[in-house]
């Protein structure tokens, strides 16, 4: 917000850029704003800590049913605590990352030191340095990644490409002791297939801080399943990220103001 | 091997929400005879005299001076996981009983939850969930936040096996971390994970935005975390307990999260467990409570029936017991 349209755009003949805070620009008709001649520019540094936390916060959560368990301790029905109550392991587990910018770099950083074996999916190879800072092997296919991962964490930008890049398919080559980590947007996703693989244990689990829309209908299914863990969108919702949000967005508009280099552009 | 010729063994009983995993049952009938309390009660006159190893696991059976009285041959009692604070070790030792707990492999899973727990509470995870859930919510509000764990100071109080293993994940956060331990870390050991040695435990309260209970429970650890520790901590600090709920004063902790001295609290123990229904730490918004699963894993409980396998071998055997624990 605001919501950049035509009528916004036609009325302001001076508007030399727009400064997106956030790193996904997918809300933003750029071909129509580049008519313009108006910049757009986004803020990928400012984000990628907290997302990247929020992604590790997702699988930790999930791996060890955080939720439920929560639930658990404080239910008025508890009397003793199940000693046969289990979840899966983080540590040592494979790690499979789908999108190895900013933010899965981040990730792959965190994730190394919980000794994870991390497997990736990008458009580019990585360099070689890159790679073995963080241990990290290249899958080209996708495939591959999706077969041999524990956790499969969707960290790309939408774009036509990556729309439903995960579906019926991709589920189905997953492990079923598998979970879908999502903390890039809802429609990377094929929902109504990722309701059918939780509810048939085609995968173990899913943990979502993006879905489409935000927020779901209430009466959707994703809602109705105890083995999905969903947060409002919040992977840079914290008070230290909207401040160099705010910054970097800053930083950024003045250098288009000022006719320098532009860090962010679009 | 004829089954005849397998050591007895005492445990609870198998399966249910508190026995011997059914799963690890066939394993262990490779090694032992296994005997459950309610066999041992109804044939006591039997098996008294044979059983010479107890299996406990989660603190079960409860092993006092009337069972030792009552298994003359006892030689060993294996305990599950790390902490030993419900194993009465001179009264064993004045029998002649050895005992062993499965101290590292417990590590890792621990570490992973301190983490889970951390990121959670500062993201305000749960509440985010049932936002997201509820049938209620017709928006996702922009102002609302949590805070970030990224760069910011983690205080790690036991900086034992498992204190080291989360200091190691916090420093891919770009934590800055702060311990306080009985014993200080080598110098490869600290730079290792960037840690700063507070010798005193004040200097690590009032710097810390999280703070890390992982340290046994023994009488100079009783209630180490008081209503004194907890106003020198930040008032925008949490408080993480992985170790024993008896470490903090429970009374305390619930006035300083009503009146904000601290910000929240995340705790995997509680002392009792679970906690009686209307106790006030159930009603606080600013704490989250695990159901005391530091090491519910499959794969690490199988581990430790391994551990406890070998330490028991090896007490029937008059050999070096591994992790044996000593009074």
């Amino acid at each position: 917000r605001p919501t950049i349209d035509r009528k916004l755009l036609e009325s302001l003949p001076n508007l030399k850029v727009i400064g997106n805070s956030g790193v996904g620009v997918d809300h933003l008709d750029l071909k129509m704003i580049a008519n313009f001649g108006v910049k757009v520019t986004n803020t990928p540094h400012a984000v990628a800590d907290s997302t990247a936390d929020i992604g590790m916060a997702l699988m930790l959560a999930s791996a060890r049913r955080l939720v439920e368990g929560c639930q658990i301790a404080v239910s008025p029905d508890t009397k003793y605590f199940a000693v046969d109550w289990l979840g899966v392991e983080v540590t040592r587990s494979t790690l499979g990352i789908i999108g190895m910018g900013n933010i899965g770099y981040k990730v792959a950083q965190r994730a190394r030191a919980f000794h994870m074996r991390i497997l990736y999916h990008n458009r580019k190879q990585r360099r070689k340095e890159e790679e073995e800072a963080v241990g990290a092997h290249y899958c080209e296919k996708i495939e591959d990644l999706l077969q041999q991962s524990d956790f499969v964490m969707l960290v790309v930008n939408l774009t036509p490409e990556t729309h439903k890049l995960i579906g019926k398919k991709e589920l189905g080559l997953m492990k079923p002791t598998a979970t879908l980590i999502n903390i890039s947007r809802g429609a990377v996703i094929d929902q109504d297939a990722l309701a059918e693989a939780l509810q048939n244990k085609v995968v173990r689990a899913a943990a979502l801080d993006v879905t489409y829309p935000e927020p779901l209908p209430r009466d959707h299914p994703l809602l109705k399943l105890n083995n999905i863990i969903i947060t409002p969108h919040i992977g840079t919702a914290t008070v230290q990220a909207l401040r160099m949000m705010a910054e970097e967005a800053i930083a950024n508009m003045l250098a288009v103001l000022n006719g320098q280099p532009i860090p962010s552009e679009v | 091997m004829e089954y005849q010729e397998l050591p007895y063994v005492l445990i609870d009983y198998i399966g249910g929400k508190h026995g011997v995993h059914e799963d690890h049952v066939e394993f262990l009938k490779k090694y032992f005879h296994l005997i459950t309390l309610k066999e041992y009660i109804e044939n006591k006159k039997f098996l008294s005299e044979k059983i010479r190893a107890i299996y406990m696991w989660y603190h079960k059976p409860v092993v006092n001076e009337e069972l030792l009285q009552s298994l003359p041959n006892l030689k060993i009692v294996a305990s599950s996981g790390v902490g030993i604070d419900h194993l009465d070790l001179k009264l064993l030792s004045g029998y002649g009983v050895k005992a062993s707990n499965t101290p590292f492999i417990v590590s890792s899973d621990t570490a992973d939850l301190a983490m889970a727990l951390m990121l959670a509470s500062s993201r305000r995870l749960v509440e985010g969930y049932q936002m997201a859930v509820s049938p209620d919510t017709e928006y996702f509000p922009a102002d609302w936040l949590g805070d970030a764990v990224s760069g910011a100071t983690l205080g790690i109080i036991g900086m034992g096996s498992i204190g080291y293993k989360v200091a190691e994940r916090a420093k891919a956060f770009e934590m800055k971390i702060l311990y306080h331990n009985r014993n200080r870390r080598n110098k490869e050991e600290e730079s290792a994970v960037g840690a700063v040695y507070c010798e005193k435990i004040h200097h690590l309260l009032q710097q810390s935005d999280f703070v890390l209970l992982s340290v046994n429970l023994m009488p100079a650890t009783h209630k180490l975390i008081g209503k004194r520790e907890l106003e020198l901590m930040k008032p925008t600090a949490t408080l993480i307990n992985v170790s024993r709920g008896l470490v903090v004063d429970q009374d305390a902790l619930v006035e300083a999260l009503q009146n904000k001295v601290i910000k929240a609290a995340a705790l995997d123990v509680t002392y009792p467990e679970p906690l009686p229904r209307d106790h006030p730490l159930l009603k606080l918004k600013n704490v989250i409570i695990t159901p005391h699963m530091g090491t519910a894993t499959k794969k690490t409980r199988l581990l430790m029936m391994e551990n406890m396998i070998k330490s028991i071998q090896a007490g029937l055997m008059g050999l070096p017991i591994p992790h044996e624990v000593l009074l």
